[in-house]
Parts: C-alpha cells; structure tokens; sequence
C-alpha cells in the first residue's frame, strides 16, 4: 500500500492518542492508593500498548498482548486484590518512605537517559546483524502462507523448538510448585 | 484539498477492493448500520426469550403491548429510563458506574470481526466486504475482546460493597478464565484444519472441504459448551444464582445500569452464536453448493448467504434459550470439574487427536480437499463422538433417566431417604 497524506496523518494521531493515553495511565497506575483503581489504570496501559503493536504491524502480539496480560493476568490479580479485601485505601500505608520515593525518582530518570543516549547513538544498528534488516525487509516484502500468525509458528516450533520446549518446561515446575505450596499449608491446618 | 478529493469521484470497478477514502466512509456506514441492526436484534432476542420461555413453560408470556406482544420491547424499554438510579452506601462511584459498559462493549466489539454475507459489489464504490473491520488476526481478536467481559461483572459485584454481588463477581471471574481455556483449545483444532486465524479464510476452506462441525465435531462440542458457559447463563448462570446470592454481582444495581447486563447477556449470546457458525457450520456459505463462494460477486449471492446466516443465528439463539429453560443449575464444585476435569482434558486429546491425523494424511500424500481426507477425518470423528457420549451418558442422558436403575439401587436410595426422616424427626 503506497503511503500517502492519510496514512500518515492517521498514523500519527494514532500514535499519540495511545501513547499518551499509555502514559498518563502508567501515572495513574503508580499513584492511586486504592488497589483495584490502580489495577484498571494498569489493564488501560495494556490496552495502549496493544494498540501502539496493532500500529507495528504486529496484529498478532496486539492479540496476545489483550488475551493473555489484560484478559488473563489483570483478571488474576483482580480476584486476588478482592479476595484479599486490602480494606479502605486510606488505611494503606506507604510502605516506601520519602527517600524511597527519591531513590525511585533517580532510578526512573537515569533509565529515561539511558533511552534517550541509545536513541541518539548507533548503538542498536551496530548489534543488530546486517542481514537481519534485510531479512526482514524481505518477510515483510513477501506474504506467507498462514496469514499473520505463520511467520511467528514457523520460526518458533522450528529453529527455536528447544527454547520453546525449555520454557513449558519451565512453566510446568511452576504450576508443579504452586500445587506443592497450596497443598502444604492445608496439611498444616 | 487538490489530491484528496478526486479518489471520491473516480469510476471504479466493483469487482475490485475499494480506494482508501471510499474504505473509510464505507466503514463509518457499516458501523452504524450494523450497531442498529444488531441492537435491534439484541433488544428482541430479549424478547424472544420470555415467549419462547412462556411457550415451553406452557403459559402465554408478555402478548398485549401491540399484536403478539412485539412492542413489549419498548415498553420495557421506557420503563428501564424512567426508574429511579440507586447508588449504594460505601460503594466505589466511578467503577459502579463504570462496570455496566464495561460488560456491555466487549460482548459487541467482538461481532466486529465476523462476516455475516459474501462481498457486496456496489458500482463506483468497490468490493465491499460483508464484514465491518476484517482483521487478519481474526478468532484471536474475538477471544481477546471476550475475554474482557469478565471486567464488567468482577467490577460490578467488588464495586457495590454487598457480600453477595462481590461473592458473584469472584464466581464469574474463576468461571470464565476456566473455560476461556477449554475456548481456546476447542479453536486449535478448527486451527489445524484452515491453517489460518482469518475468519473469512476459515470459511472459505469450510466451504471447499465440509463444514467443520461434520469433521470436528467434538471441537464443537467443546466450544459449544464453554460459549454457554462464557455467557453466563443457566446451568452456568452460577455468578447470579438467585437462590444463593440474592442476584449476583447486579444485585445492587436498578433501572438503564442493570438493565445493561442482560443487554450485555444477549449480545454475548448473539455474538457466541455467530463465531460457532462461523467456525464450525461454515459462517454465510450455502452447503453442497460452490456457487456461492466465487467471483464475480453479485447483490443476489450476498442476500442469500446473508439471509441462510441469519437463519443459523436465529437456530442458535434460539438452541441457547431452549437449553435455559430445559435445565437446572450445576453446582459450584460441579462446574469446576466441568470445565478444568473434563472440557480441559478432552480438548487436548481432541487436538493431538487431530494433528496425528491432519499429519499422517499429509505424510500419506491425501489433498486437503480430497474425499479421502474428509472420509477419514469423519471416520475419526465418529469414532470419538461414540466413545465421548457413551462415556459421558453413564446410562442416564440418552436414556431415560428412570430406565437402568438397578433394584437394589433403588432400595439402597429409599433406604437413605427413610433414614433422613428419621433424622429430622419427621418419620418418629
């Protein structure tokens, strides 16, 4: 598709709406007292960034991002907030401190640095391998069998098939391990 | 202005996809036109059920506002708007008025996705497709959304500061991520077969291989259930069950904001309806036929699939009311089991069950289309139903319930209610 002046105009109002919508929720998120607000606030970053992936053409993260983070996990960590019944926030201390809250601040601008250096310097052009770029440039170019979700399965049960297998592996121990816990204060009772 | 308006007047041909501005006017057009329809259909899908409920229940039902009733929906309409809004002590103001559209726009998102007829040729504008936004992650984009639904009832039932709407919201959210998995697995199968996510491609290998439901019918099955589940209505309407929790997570909640749940039920169900027709009975192809599925487009083939697709909507819709008002409610343990014991596992089998096959038929040489490839898949498939429902009948559902019961059973059960008496001191 040849890129024109509504394309372009689309995409950046895009771009901000979910970007800025990402940040100001990402505020939110870190400054409401009351758990399940901060936890919405948190869906509503997911939300966000699934749209800012939908603006990469990576439709499929976009998907996995809603199913698995704001469909799944946020809806986990719902049940337990009120499962828990953290009480009134206003009886919530916090826990940080004043000089906590400062050593956070340094560590959130030092990382901000950090972004901005590598966005500045080659850096990332340098560690990226040369044919990578023109890998993908050819991918992109050329469209696969099994529309978007080919171009991940395929790399994925095949070059990366051990890593993929080490990491269910990996997840299996921690269901195991969750079990094991669960089971153990019940026997103690 | 020079170079953006001339794309609004050229002469197109409408066998061809449409230019990027007529795609954005034309999709402004298919959003508004679809959200009437399908609010339409949700309000009466409301009203379908309390006649079909009154049919089987042998009563008449609501038949006087307007012939047979039918302006009931308006009626009942008026009244929501007119009832006075309650917020109760202590709740949290901004979700109690929040959770509401939290429930009801995801169970209408995810239509969106779902194609409902074949590409409508419309002279000067294009190929527009019978499909309001045609993502390329299809199915995915329709258990993302769906999964969010979930929000609006948890949030509903913590927000009203009532023990018995928060213990509804904490049922709904344990129900619904159980048997999103079991969805999801249901999905690999049809997955397997299409290779593709994309609704419309997945139609179209349906319509040149057999409907899906012939070929993977336990799939259907497995689907069919957890949708039923997802939507939260009986036997998994265990989130409202008045006979425990007053009314669930809406128990606090009165006038147009209750009257958003069930506005939210109904969409699920239309929407729940939709995506099974388009995964496993074809979506808007017309069976046994090819006419339907290839250029070049014409109005006709578009009225017809779009009129035997609403005709499979209206069978399911009506299937899911027919299944409320035939059965009693599972119990919460039961309803775990359900969905982790017995959905769960059957699926993985099911999909290693599948991928065996689909795998050594293409090691065999089979063409996908071919009728020795949906031979054997249906031999399999009906090996497995047989297996499945004699296992799950146990001798009770296909039969009648009374017709095996041993005698010694049936002492053993008068035995037991006998001694019951005797307890509460009603057989003294």
């Amino acid at each position: 598709m040849q890129p024109n002046q509504f394309h372009s105009l689309a995409f950046s109002f895009a771009f901000y709406f979910f970007g800025l919508t990402a940040i100001a929720s990402a505020i939110a998120f870190v400054t409401r007292k009351s758990p399940v607000a901060a936890a919405m606030w948190l869906v509503n970053v997911m939300f966000a960034l699934a749209g800012l992936y939908v603006m990469l053409d990576a439709q499929f993260m976009a998907t996995m991002q809603v199913l698995v983070y704001t469909g799944a996990i946020m809806v986990v960590f719902l049940f337990v907030i009120m499962l828990l019944n953290l009480g009134h926030p206003s009886e919530i201390a916090d826990s940080r401190g004043k000089w906590g809250k400062i050593f956070a601040l340094f560590i959130g601008l030092a990382m901000l640095a950090e972004v901005m250096a590598l966005n500045r310097s080659n850096t990332i052009d340098r560690i990226i391998p040369a044919d990578l770029a023109a890998k993908a440039a050819e991918a992109a170019a050329t469209p696969l069998a099994g529309g978007v979700i080919g171009p991940i399965a395929a790399p994925l049960f095949k070059e990366y098939l051990l890593a993929f297998e080490l990491t269910s592996v990996l997840l299996l121990a921690a269901i195991v391990g969750a079990v094991v816990l669960g089971k153990r204060r019940t026997d103690a009772r | 202005m020079t170079h953006t308006l001339p794309f609004l007047l050229q002469v197109v041909d409408p066998q061809l996809p449409m230019s990027d501005g007529m795609f954005a006017l034309v999709s402004l057009i298919k959003v508004a036109v679809v959200f009437g329809i399908y609010m339409g259909c949700v309000a009466y899908t409301t009203f379908l059920e309390r006649r079909v409920a009154a049919w089987i229940q042998d009563r008449h039902g609501p038949n006087r506002v307007g012939p047979q009733g039918i302006f009931q929906v308006l009626a009942d309409g008026v009244k929501n708007f007119m009832k006075e809004e309650t917020l109760p002590g202590g709740a949290s103001k901004v979700l109690f008025i929040l959770a509401p559209a939290l429930a009801f726009i995801p169970a209408m998102l995810t239509w969106a996705v779902i194609p409902f007829a074949s590409p409508l040729p419309i002279p000067g504008v294009g190929l527009v497709d019978m499909v309001v936004a045609d993502l390329p992650v299809g199915f995915l984009f329709t258990l993302a959304i769906g999964s969010l639904g979930v929000y609006g009832i948890t949030i509903a039932g913590w927000s009203s500061n009532n023990k018995y709407a928060l213990l509804g919201g904490l049922r709904a959210s344990a129900q619904m991520i159980s048997y999103e998995i079991a969805m999801g697995m249901s999905t690999v199968c049809v997955l397997l077969l299409a290779g593709n996510v994309h609704l419309n491609t997945i139609i179209m290998q349906q319509a040149s291989q057999g409907w899906n439901v012939a070929l993977l019918t336990m799939a259907f099955f497995i689907f069919a259930v957890a949708a039923l589940a997802e939507t939260n209505r009986v036997p998994f309407d265990l989130p409202e069950a008045e006979s425990e929790l007053v009314a669930g997570y809406h128990a606090e909640y009165s006038s147009m904001r209750y009257s958003m749940f069930p506005i939210a039920e109904y969409a699920n169900i239309i929407t729940s309806s939709s995506l099974m027709i388009a995964l496993f009975f074809g979506g808007w192809d017309i069976p046994f036929t090819q006419w339907d599925n290839l250029p070049p487009w014409t109005i006709t083939k578009t009225l017809l699939t779009m009129g035997l697709y609403v005709g499979k909507v209206i069978f399911f819709v009506f299937t899911f009311i027919w299944l409320r008002w035939t059965l009693p409610r599972f119990r919460y343990d039961q309803l775990m089991a359900i969905g982790w014991k017995v959905l769960l596992p059957m699926a993985l089998v099911y999909i290693t069950a599948v991928a065996s096959a689909v795998l050594g038929l293409d090691a065999a040489g089979l063409a996908r289309g071919s009728y020795a490839f949906r031979g054997a898949m249906l031999g399999m498939n009906v090996v497995f139903v047989v297996l499945v429902f004699w296992v799950l009948d146990r001798g009770r559902i296909v039969s009648p319930a009374f017709s095996r019961v041993e005698r010694e059973r049936i002492a053993k059960l008068r035995d037991v209610s006998a001694r019951s008496d005797l307890l509460s001191g009603k057989g003294a």
